[in-house]
């Protein structure tokens, strides 16, 4: 029986052989790339050292590669990118909002008590 | 009866009560609630690594001097195994998107295989981690030595292998000049952190738990590194001896016959990578994730079931394997952060 009081949303998201094909290879697409952005973030590890002058850098590139990856499973893989302009926005805000401040504060506070803990003592 | 509303809501518009304002089923839109409060919790945990770390400065361990292991290659291998891992699972997760879209076009044996072969690599998965927490809990074949000055330094080197022991003194379960050749490197350790090791100026006397002493053969250490961790009288925080003097200090702190002056491996306790705090963040954080993972399997094992059945099939969508295909991206996601910030950097 036909129920007209449910709304099946995820009949909305059905699609024919044609269209699978073509998002199977924007899936391998994303693929390639998540496995290259893997295998430079170890090579980039391998090859520099965190003594060396260039280790900032190096460490900035990972968290730049790491955003790409977890932007590339976020809005690809699990489909956000497909959702409405709303709920994206429900789900990222509180990362955007509440996280990036507190990971700022947490690791300046992080960096002065050790700084007192070198200098007064635990 | 107080004030009848005096505007009706209309079930065809947005907010009217039939209609999702964003487009989902409740199913799934509670899956991403989930997801985003759960994504809150490893936050706080990535966070508060990050100010642990932040406030050890210098001490803490780095990531490709500690997991620099293979299974069956042994070491040298600076955070390949990790790669491999965070392979492993984002091919899972490919796989686990290609499920969800052989579900959208109701191919009931394309989402039978990519599931089957999800659940797979989340069981290499497990298995992996299970490798290296045992790995990490064992530890490396030197150790951390604590020096006379009271520092702490880790040691990096090719650690000599032990041939044999000879038995020098009888004990209760060995007979004087019995060769034994088992189980050496554990013994050996047992001694190390329990201070029952000495040097007779000729080879390393330790004595075993029956109360035997054998003499150690084994090849030298060579290429001997101690990198200091811990601040001691003479040596500070990133201090790296090496050549004689290493060889000498180290000598000297391993026979001294004194009790835990060697760590190996790590419990919650202490651990030879550095802080306490380091182990613990290992333990909790990886181990979070792990039971994440594992429950995904499950749940994946679950679904897989139901579609083999039919059971979705018969309702028109594969709506299912799409809300656990989230869960699992989502676990995805988690390591992808794990790795970043526990190993790379």
């Amino acid at each position: 029986m036909e129920r007209d009081d449910i709304i099946e949303y995820s009949l909305y998201t059905h699609h024919d052989d044609e269209q699978g094909k073509k998002l199977r290879k924007k899936i391998w697409m994303v693929t390639l790339l998540l496995t290259l952005v893997t295998v430079v973030e170890v090579f980039l590890g391998a090859m520099i050292k965190q003594d060396s002058a260039a280790w900032p850098y190096v460490k900035l590139t990972f968290i730049i590669l790491t955003l790409l990856k977890a932007g590339y499973i976020i809005l690809s893989f699990m489909h956000l990118g497909d959702e409405k302009k709303a709920m994206k926005y429900v789900i990222l805000a509180p990362y955007i909002v509440f996280v990036i401040y507190l990971i700022f504060i947490a690791l300046t506070e992080g960096a002065y008590v050790g700084n007192a803990v070198n200098s007064y003592g635990a | 009866m107080a004030g009848h509303a005096s505007n009706e809501l209309s079930t065809e518009s947005p907010w009217g009560g039939k209609v999702s304002p964003f487009s989902t089923s409740y199913g799934k839109l509670m899956m991403w609630f989930f997801l985003v409060s759960d994504a809150l919790t490893f936050g706080g945990l990535l966070i508060a690594y990050g100010f642990t770390r932040h406030s050890a400065q210098d001490a803490w361990p780095i990531g490709e001097e500690t997991f620099n292991s293979m299974p069956f290659l042994g070491h040298g291998y600076p955070l390949l195994y990790v790669a491999l891992m965070t392979f492993i699972l984002i091919v899972s997760s490919v796989t686990m998107v290609l499920a969800v879209e052989a579900g959208h076009r109701m191919d009931k044996k394309g989402v039978i295989k990519w599931l089957a072969l999800t659940i797979v690599g989340g069981f290499f998965f497990v298995g992996s981690q299970a490798w290296e927490w045992s790995h990490f809990i064992h530890g490396s074949e030197f150790g951390k030595v604590e020096l006379a000055d009271g520092s702490q330094a880790i040691v990096k080197g090719h650690f000599g292998e032990i041939k044999s022991f000879k038995v020098e003194t009888a004990g209760a379960h060995h007979k004087k000049g019995e060769v034994i050749k088992e189980d050496l490197l554990h013994a050996y350790q047992h001694a190390m952190s329990a201070g029952q090791i000495k040097h007779d100026g000729k080879s390393a006397l330790l004595t075993l738990h029956d109360g035997s002493i054998v003499s150690v053969q084994k090849e030298a250490d060579e290429h001997l590194e101690l990198v200091i961790k811990t601040n001691g009288d003479k040596y500070k925080i990133g201090n790296k001896i090496e050549g004689k003097e290493a060889l000498n200090i180290y000598g000297e702190a391993v026979y001294s016959g004194e009790k835990n002056r060697v760590i190996y491996g790590a419990n919650l306790e202490q651990n030879e990578y550095g802080p306490q705090q380091y182990g613990q963040f290992f333990f909790f954080i990886t181990g979070f994730h792990g039971f994440h993972v594992f429950s995904g399997v499950i749940i994946n094992i679950i679904i897989l079931m139901g579609v083999i059945k039919g059971t979705y099939h018969k309702r028109g969508h594969y709506e299912m394997v799409e809300k656990t295909g989230l869960y699992w991206h989502f676990v995805d996601l988690v390591w992808v952060f794990v790795f970043t910030f526990f190993y790379l950097v």
